[in-house]
């Protein structure tokens, strides 16, 4: 099975080809690119370097979020169309899943955790079984004093996991449960990961509806929702 | 830049080989529109999917909703726009987008998909200026001939454009404030006319008459250059005392008195370009271009001043946003060798250039 897996989520950038379990090739960019720019070109030259075509791919595995909302549409929408057009198998993996699907070490508790500006973060817990991370607490938008009291709570030995500088003393400070700080490029997202993560998964029935998971809606929808409770939030957009 | 012909040389057909077919997509505002045109002539699909009950909530667009409507629709609009023509991507000749100006992440939902398609297919893809796309609406009443001057008036654009040949636009005049379409917009807003005010100000103003007499600023500047904000402030003001004087003015006068003004002022210069540059066609386009005062002025105007000018008014149901206008534009930027790589990103700012010796 051919698989290309995208990661945009974030400010890395990360694309992978695999055949089945195994990466073939992978490139990951840790500045801050644009990933309209970088996205489409990153594809076609890994997949030319393999010569494959697009349509000799099985399935498409996108980071479908938290994380940036402009980046997220990006690989989605990439991965959504090309799904759509080609008739290939989409699936979407949370993307605080990816990182934690890099730790290895059997039976750690894992945190990823990307900054959502302010003092706000996307935060899960998950823990290493059989190679993989198995969700323990879900993805979540959260901030540092409601996502570490559910960490101590939790009461695990925790590894973190994510570009965290900004936030690196608070985070210790408020934990206190043993907590290990990932360093440098570990904290990276890999599609390579992303890839095998979503192997098992099963495609999506309907990709039109496929979107990223934001888990957080926008500041007008929030407003609009506080002031309109139970409103029908269908029908909005009409084909004319 | 990387390009994409590394993975295998684009099918570029030519015109002969078989009919031309452009897929355009169009995403820069609140509208999600794709389409399937025939040889820059011939709409065999136009979908489009509008936001705007979505932000009429909020009073006008929020670009982070409209994003998130754009990746809801995208691929129902690729699906159902080959399907109504009945065209699959194999027949395809290019893939053509928006990609500036507009709110950026609406453009990046059609860019990215558009980039995406052409990559799946193998086809080229033509980068399109939305604006290039208003005026080209106005290629399904008549073949554009040259040289011609098009008026742009929509929500964010108030130009005249001199366009020597195909694909060629130079501004020669543009709005030093608000766009002609904002100012109706904002007008509605205090009227409690919902977003987008445009067209029913025009019907209100069917009813009423000129009795307020608005300034019409600019009108005899020896420019091309337009201003909405004194008049928007003018009505706003005129408004708001009324209303604390308790008293209630007439809404049809008020909404005839505006349009009277918008009119004039677009009218007036768009005969004095007229006058300077002796042009085959005036093209009117954009989503204010549906405005009836508009068009009958400018056809009573232009029949006695501009006689030898033919007026081309976009048709009705294409002076708002939609990707057929796109695909007209796109056969023109095509045939002229316009090809956008893999790299292609969203200009949101994205304007044509100046004539030279004209700006301000
Ligand atoms: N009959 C009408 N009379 C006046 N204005 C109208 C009419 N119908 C629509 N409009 C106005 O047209 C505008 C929308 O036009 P359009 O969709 O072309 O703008 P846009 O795409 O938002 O901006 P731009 O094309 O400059 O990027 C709105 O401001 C709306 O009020
Ligand atoms: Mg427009």
């Amino acid at each position: 099975m051919k698989v290309l897996a995208l990661d945009t989520s974030n400010q890395p950038m990360s694309v992978a080809l695999l055949v089945d379990q195994k990466v073939i090739a992978k490139k990951t960019t840790a500045t801050q690119l644009d990933h309209s720019v970088q996205l489409m070109p990153t594809i076609t030259e890994l997949m030319a370097d393999q010569q494959w075509q697009p349509e000799d791919l099985d399935r498409l595995v996108v980071a479908q979020g938290p994380g940036s909302y402009t980046g997220l549409r990006i690989a989605v929408t990439t991965a959504k169309t090309l799904a759509a057009t080609l008739h290939i198998q989409l699936v979407g993996v949370s993307s605080l899943a990816v990182l934690a699907g890099s730790v290895q070490t059997e039976g750690t508790f894992v945190s990823p955790i990307f900054d959502a500006r302010n003092t706000q973060l996307y935060a899960g817990l998950y823990q290493i079984k059989n190679g993989q991370p198995v969700l323990v607490i879900a993805d979540q938008h959260t901030n540092i004093p409601d996502w570490t009291a559910q960490l101590n709570a939790a009461g695990h030995p925790v590894t973190l996991i994510g570009e965290l500088t900004r936030y690196h003393d608070a985070l210790a400070d408020a934990l206190n449960v043993p907590a290990t700080f990932t360093e440098g490029d570990a904290n990276l997202p890999d599609a390579g990961v992303l890839g095998k993560l979503g192997m098992p998964l099963k495609a999506i029935d309907d990709i039109d509806s496929f979107v990223p998971q934001y888990l957080r809606l926008s500041p007008a929808e929030a407003q609009w929702a506080a002031a309109h409770p139970g409103e029908d939030h269908k029908n909005y957009v009409e084909e004319v | 830049m990387p390009k994409l012909g590394k993975v295998r040389a684009q099918k570029e057909k030519t015109v002969t080989e078989s009919r031309e077919l452009i897929l355009a997509f169009e995403t820069s505002c609140d509208e999600t529109s794709v389409a399937v045109v025939e040889n820059g002539e011939h709409i065999l699909s136009n979908f489009v999917a509008t936001q705007i009950k979505s932000h009429q909530r909020f009073g006008g667009v929020v670009p982070e909703v409209a994003s998130r409507h754009h990746i809801e629709e995208i691929t129902i609009g690729i699906r159902k726009a080959l399907t109504e023509a009945d065209v699959t991507p194999e027949e395809l000749t290019a893939v053509a987008v928006t990609y500036g100006p507009g709110l950026v992440g609406s453009l990046l939902i059609g860019v990215t998909a558009a980039k995406t398609f052409a990559f799946a297919h193998h086809l080229p893809l033509v980068p399109v200026n939305h604006m290039a796309g208003h005026i080209y609406a106005a290629r399904y009443v008549e073949p554009l001939t040259f040289p011609s001057l098009g008026l742009l008036v929509s929500g964010g654009h108030t130009q005249i454009v001199l366009m020597k040949a195909a694909g060629e636009f130079e501004i020669i005049g543009d709005t030093r404030d608000d766009a002609a379409g904002e100012a109706f917009d904002k007008v509605g807003r205090v009227l409690g006319i919902p977003y987008p005010a445009g067209k029913e100000i025009d019907r209100l103003a069917h009813e009423g008459h000129d009795t307020f007499n608005f300034p019409r600023a600019m009108i005899h500047e020896a420019n091309y250059d337009f201003s909405f904000s004194g008049l928007k402030s003018a009505f706003i003001n005129t408004v708001h005392n009324a209303d604390q004087r308790g008293e209630q003015l007439d809404r049809a006068d008020l909404a005839a008195s505006f349009q009277a003004s918008v009119v004039d002022v677009l009218v007036t210069k768009v005969l004095s370009a007229l006058e300077r540059y002796q042009v085959k066609q005036l093209v009117l386009a954009g989503g204010v271009a549906a405005n009836h005062g508009l068009r009958d002025a400018l056809k009573v105007k232009m029949a006695r001043f501009a006689p030898q000018t033919k007026l081309v008014a976009a048709p009705l149901a294409l002076c708002g946003d939609n990707a057929a206008m796109i695909g007209a534009a796109a056969h023109i930027a095509y045939a002229k060798g316009d090809r956008a790589d893999m790299s292609l990103n969203a200009d949101p700012s994205l304007e044509f250039p100046w004539l030279t010796g004209v700006e301000a």
